[in-house]
């Protein structure tokens, strides 16, 4: 795994529908410099600068990273850019990681946002190429066929969805940078809300969020402040169209696991770690990412979200920030989730904080099921 | 009873020319200065700037300083009234606002037009700039109406690329000109992948083999989409995945021909062709699946 690496600090910004005040390069340098002043450090501590977002034709603007540089202090300092589809935020984190883990710095700023106020990603992910009739709309199309075949495989009951939209909403109401923020939220509430995708719902799905996340990453030797120690990182992608490929439960997010557990020193993930933040864009990827990521045994996810395992007050809580239903600023919703487990463990998280948490998982997906990338944070050095 | 005509006409009060006000010395001075184009205040004895002026402090009945300050030329709305229908008199004539917008530096508001395109543009707290007149007289309508600030622009992106379909794509179009779904099977798993592809994903072997697949098959799953789209001819619209008999990897395609609530998984269809004649190199040449009658098919 190479040298030692700690977060050493977080940066967030409000997240939101639209941030009308700021330009994207106002709205990243907002989330570094929180980040900064976590760590007690300024653009000068910085070696390097790591910049992830989604695609491109989001925002229209290609290459952002090049006009991000000034922003992110990051003049004659080496600067690359990360994509990854939805995981990109995930994988930012990992590629700065192995800066440091590779010794060849001493402290990476790694920054992933989206600003999806300036188009529509629903539009940006279903441009219709000639000579092919997909049809597929958006995300949510995408994904709602493969839900669809979980509840048939499991027999999961049909409220299992709801209560985890219901679930992460409650938790993003105690977490300020949170975007949907619904008092009153509840079963009744997310039931009479349409079908979008049957069977996803409207309140099952996440919203379109301007939002920025910035981390410092620092050696053993270059920590400041509070550190969340990286325990293991892990990466895997697998090809979108395979025949035999499970959609339901990928082989990639099942190796990708097994790599960050080994790593970690996890072999019973439920009891050993203490919070996960996992990427879960539509409430049913909460039991199916259980199954996947070896916290429930297969067909058994359901049964963990429905006993209440999975709630901030549960023996396992996820998404106790809310989550990607409750916030979703798409190319650093992975980032998020991998600093709101450091931030656990650095028992930083406010209102949201799982008590006692030493461990924490970070999770990220994206493309069709087809990246995954994690990591395991800690409050002990490896 | 007779009743007689009530008698009625109109009546015209204009002095000739109209009215002339003496300004005094301060309105005078705010009114020299717009048409100037510059906006001043005047400093009250305790310190507040007043926009506009006023001769004598409202708070304390002191008379004003002869200390001018120019203010603005922005400012922030503190209260607004939408107009959906300007009159003739208006300053405008389409939609706008009256709003009270105290300029910077000031201690007070002015009212003035805002010409803002949507009320919602105009919250308590929006910044707006005058757009002045480019003949000016020294009246407050030298400002022409306030606009809120450049907060955002519009940046047409277009791309505009050149498709050629690639080998193996053209291989299968071709075959659906035909009314025939081709795969290809893999040498070395002997998987059958369709649409046609050159190469197999699992072992990076060169695909040579055809095969030419019926056009029946089994959904395997399926969304129903509430969300309308050109591609659909309705809402709501199922798309599933298709396993075709002898295929190894399903297709996504369009479910017609039957209600969307009555689609389900297992379900057994078969292509529906657009006629001979209205073919192209195109999926759009299949219509949609629709259900065969047959039993349903036992998924694994």
């Amino acid at each position: 795994m190479g040298n030692r690496c700690a977060v050493i600090g977080v940066g967030q910004t409000r997240y939101t529908t639209k941030r009308r005040d700021v330009s994207i390069a106002g709205l990243v340098r907002e989330a570094a410099l929180r980040a900064l002043e976590d760590a007690g450090l300024t653009f000068k501590d910085i070696d390097a600068v790591v910049v992830g977002k989604a695609p491109d034709l989001f925002e229209g603007v290609m290459m952002p990273e090049a006009y991000l540089a000034d922003a992110l202090g990051a003049a004659g300092k080496p600067m690359m850019r990360v994509h990854t589809a939805g995981s990109v935020g995930g994988s930012t984190a990992l590629v700065g990681a192995s800066l440091v883990q590779g010794g060849v710095h001493d402290r990476v700023l790694v920054v992933a946002f989206e600003k999806q106020s300036e188009s529509n990603a629903t539009w940006a992910l279903s441009t219709h190429l000639p000579f092919n009739a997909s049809l597929v709309v958006g995300a949510g199309g995408y994904f709602a066929p493969h839900i669809r075949e979980y509840m048939r495989r499991t027999g999961a009951p049909d409220h299992i969805g709801t209560l985890v939209a219901v679930k992460d909403r409650l938790n993003a109401l105690k977490n300020p940078y949170a975007h949907l923020r619904i008092p009153g939220i509840d079963r009744a509430m997310v039931e009479s809300t349409p079908m979008l995708w049957e069977p996803i719902r409207y309140l099952e799905t996440c919203p379109s969020s301007d939002g920025a996340c910035a981390m410092v990453l620092a050696s053993e030797s270059a920590v400041t402040g509070t550190p969340a120690w990286v325990h293991g990182t892990a990466m895997r992608s697998e090809p979108i169209f395979r025949a035999g490929r499970d959609t339901v439960n990928p082989q990639g997010g099942k190796d990708c696991a097994a790599d960050v557990y080994r790593q970690a020193g996890v072999t019973d993930p439920r009891r050993q770690i203490d919070v996960a933040e996992v990427y879960v864009p539509f409430s049913w990827y909460e039991p199916m990412w259980l199954e996947n990521l070896g916290f429930a045994a297969e067909g058994e996810g359901w049964k963990l979200t429905e006993s209440g395992a999975t709630a901030l007050d549960g023996d396992i809580p996820w998404n106790a920030s809310g989550g990607v239903l409750s916030s979703n600023p798409i190319g650093a919703s992975g980032l998020i989730r991998f600093a709101e487990a450091a931030l656990q463990v650095r028992d930083m998280a406010g209102e949201h904080q799982v008590d006692g948490a030493r461990l924490a998982l970070g999770h990220a997906y994206g493309g069709g099921a087809q990246f995954f990338a994690m990591w395991i944070v800690g409050r002990e050095r490896p | 009873m007779e009743t007689s005509e009530p008698l009625v006409a109109r009546h015209v009060l204009e002095f000739p020319g109209g009215y002339t006000r003496t300004t005094g010395p301060v309105i005078g001075r705010f009114l020299t200065e717009l048409r100037a184009g510059r906006i001043v205040g005047v400093r009250t004895a305790e310190g507040r700037v007043l926009v506009p002026p006023l001769e004598y402090d409202p708070a304390t009945g002191d008379p004003v300083t002869d200390e001018y300050v120019e203010v603005g030329p922005a400012g922030t709305v503190t209260a607004s009234a939408w107009v959906q229908e300007p009159r003739p008199e208006h300053p405008l004539d389409r939609p706008f606002a009256w709003a009270l917008i105290r300029l910077d530096g000031a201690d007070t508001t002015l009212v003035h037009a805002v010409d803002a395109g949507d009320p919602k543009a105009l919250r308590p707290g929006a910044r707006v700039w005058p757009v002045w007149r480019e003949r000016r007289e020294g009246g407050i309508t030298d400002i022409a109406c306030f606009r809120p600030e450049v907060t955002m622009i519009v940046s047409p992106v277009r791309p505009e690329y050149r498709i050629q379909a690639g080998g193996a794509l053209r291989t299968f179009l071709e075959g659906v000109r035909r009314g025939v779904f081709l795969g290809g099977r893999c040498a070395t798993c002997a998987k059958v992948y369709v649409p046609f592809r050159a190469s197999c994903p699992e072992c990076g072997t060169r695909i040579a083999e055809q095969v030419e697949l019926p056009d029946t098959g089994t959904i395997t799953t399926f969304a129903i989409n509430n969300l309308p789209d050109p591609r659909a001819p309705e809402v709501p619209f199922v798309s599933a995945y298709i396993l075709l008999d002898g295929a190894d990897i399903p297709m996504i395609a369009l479910v017609g021909g039957v209600p969307a609530h009555e689609v389900r998984q297992g379900m057994r269809v078969r292509a529906e062709w657009v006629p001979e004649s209205e073919r192209t190199l195109s999926m759009a040449n299949v219509r949609w699946f629709t259900p065969t009658g047959e039993e349903d098919a036992e998924l694994s």
